[in-house]
């Protein structure tokens, strides 16, 4: 549901990075950012949220080189951290290892407790008591055609297949959407009990049938400020699906053909749901993922992705070769709304005005894996 | 009582990598009382570090996967000998080491 605008508002960035978690705290013009941190130095952090339901709940989702996955949990906005007695790992008989958890994601409003947490490889798991113990989705991790969907473990990207975009539709806390960059979108119903592909319309040209139901490569797909539409962008492109549709529209063919449609991160305005912003890379032979050209640039569309427009003003002109991951771009519920993101490079950019020009407000940090405006 | 359980319970020495000292509140050598089945049965080295975990929750899952196998980049020596698996004997009084391997930057 579209959210109530804050013109005056500090905003807090929680970035997580390959070498442990920082915080970015503005003033309420979001005109200076004070930095903070590092907590979990030397942990890599693929993700951190706030609950957006209490308000104070952070949970971490960490690894080091060495030591196995877990989740850390702060009820008290990040003062004191306890680690989860019992974090997601799949099942004895399931035979697989959890490497790392990539994606966590509050429940529904309805739910206080609930959270749900994407892993590489490739599984779903739900906490009932704030991330303090997780356990299996047995209805996904154990559904009979998930093997045909994903694939073997061995089979998906160099990092890791992740589970992420775990959406919980805010109308109705049984409605769940997943995205897996081996095997594609997915919907369940009921609460997580069973699942179907969702991904008509969407390319998949890396396969042998360039058109399949499944196997798709979604890097993120987010809801629109309207749960009725989301937004995709994918290794083939970026895409739209108007609810109750099943099938999914190519909204990349207005982005310069030099620059593309490919990216990781895609966020969504969090009253229009007809804006857009994406952070295109290079997509092209052997996939370099810098940004195109070395010139960084943000693409945002108010038309539902009918058109796009450039936006650098402030990035740098030439020879900047860093880029975006798909959970290092953010959107905070300003009015005009401020968009943030972090670079491979160890920067943040901030814009206050919707895009149009941005500023770096950190550098130097180690590699961001995520960035979230809460 | 002292004897007894001296009998019941094998004393083994953990050293511990600096990664996982957080557990151990920056102890480096901690010692853990493990039951034993039998007099004669030294307890398994998945025994040591149930026992571990007991005393310093959370450890063992950063140390051996979900699956009993001990994570990729984590040696553990029951005193000089490495030890493959979770099945390998622990005899009382013995020193088992944790370490724990990075490499790059």
């Amino acid at each position: 549901m579209p959210t109530r605008p804050a013109s005056a508002r500090n905003v807090t960035l929680l970035v997580a990075t390959r070498k442990g978690l920082w915080t970015l705290a503005s003033d309420a013009a979001r005109r200076t950012f004070k930095l903070a941190g590092p907590h979990f130095l030397g942990h890599v952090v693929h993700h951190a949220l706030r609950d957006p339901r209490d308000g104070k709940t952070l949970l971490v989702a960490a690894r080091t080189g060495h030591l196995g996955p877990t989740i850390f949990r702060s009820t008290d906005r990040g003062k004191t951290w306890k680690e989860a007695t019992k974090p997601p790992a799949f099942g004895k008989s399931e035979g697989r290892v959890v490497d790392h958890t990539f994606w966590l994601a509050p429940g529904h409003a309805s739910q206080p407790g609930v959270w749900y947490a994407g892993t590489s490889p490739q599984g779903l798991f739900r906490s009932e008591d704030g991330g303090t113990t997780w356990n299996g989705v047995d209805g996904f991790n154990r559904h009979p055609q998930r093997k045909a969907w994903c694939g073997d473990d061995k089979d998906g990207t160099p990092d890791g297949p992740k589970l992420h975009s775990i959406l919980v539709d805010p109308r109705d806390a049984s409605h769940l959407y997943i995205a897996m960059s081996s095997g594609g979108v997915f919907e369940s119903t009921d609460a997580g009990d069973d699942w179907a592909p969702l991904n008509h319309g969407v390319r998949a040209d890396f396969l042998p049938q360039p058109t399949p139901e499944f196997g798709h490569d979604p890097h993120c797909v987010r809801f629109s400020a309207d749960p009725h539409r989301l937004y995709q962008q994918n290794h083939c492109g970026l895409y739209r699906l108007d609810r109750p549709a099943t099938t999914w529209t190519d909204i990349g063919g207005g982005m310069p053909k030099a620059v593309g449609a490919i990216g990781l991160p895609l966020v969504a305005h969090p009253r229009d749901p007809d804006t857009i912003w994406n952070f295109p890379m290079d997509g092209t032979d052997v996939w370099p993922r810098t940004s195109p050209g070395g010139r960084p640039a943000v693409f945002r569309s108010r038309s539902a992705g009918a058109s796009w427009t450039r936006h650098a003003k402030g990035l740098p002109r030439a020879q900047a070769w860093w880029t975006v991951k798909r959970q290092a771009m953010s959107v905070d519920q300003g009015d005009p709304v401020g968009v943030y993101f972090g670079t491979t490079s160890g920067e943040v950019w901030a814009s206050r005005d919707e895009g149009g020009s941005w500023r770096a407000i950190a550098r130097y940090l180690p590699e961001i894996y995520a960035v979230e405006a809460v | 009582m002292a004897r007894r359980s001296s009998e019941v319970a094998a004393i083994i020495h953990i050293e511990i990598p600096s990664p996982l000292r957080s557990y151990t509140g920056g102890e480096s050598r901690v010692r853990v009382a493990v039951p034993l089945l039998a007099p004669e049965a030294p307890p398994t080295l998945g025994g040591v570090l149930a026992a571990l975990d007991n005393l310093y929750h959370g450890m063992r899952f950063r140390i051996v996967d979900e699956q009993g196998r001990i994570r990729p980049h984590i040696r553990i020596f029951v005193g000089r000998a490495v030890a493959r698996d979770l099945r390998t004997l622990v005899p009382s009084g013995e020193t088992v080491m944790i370490v724990a391997a990075l490499s790059g930057g």
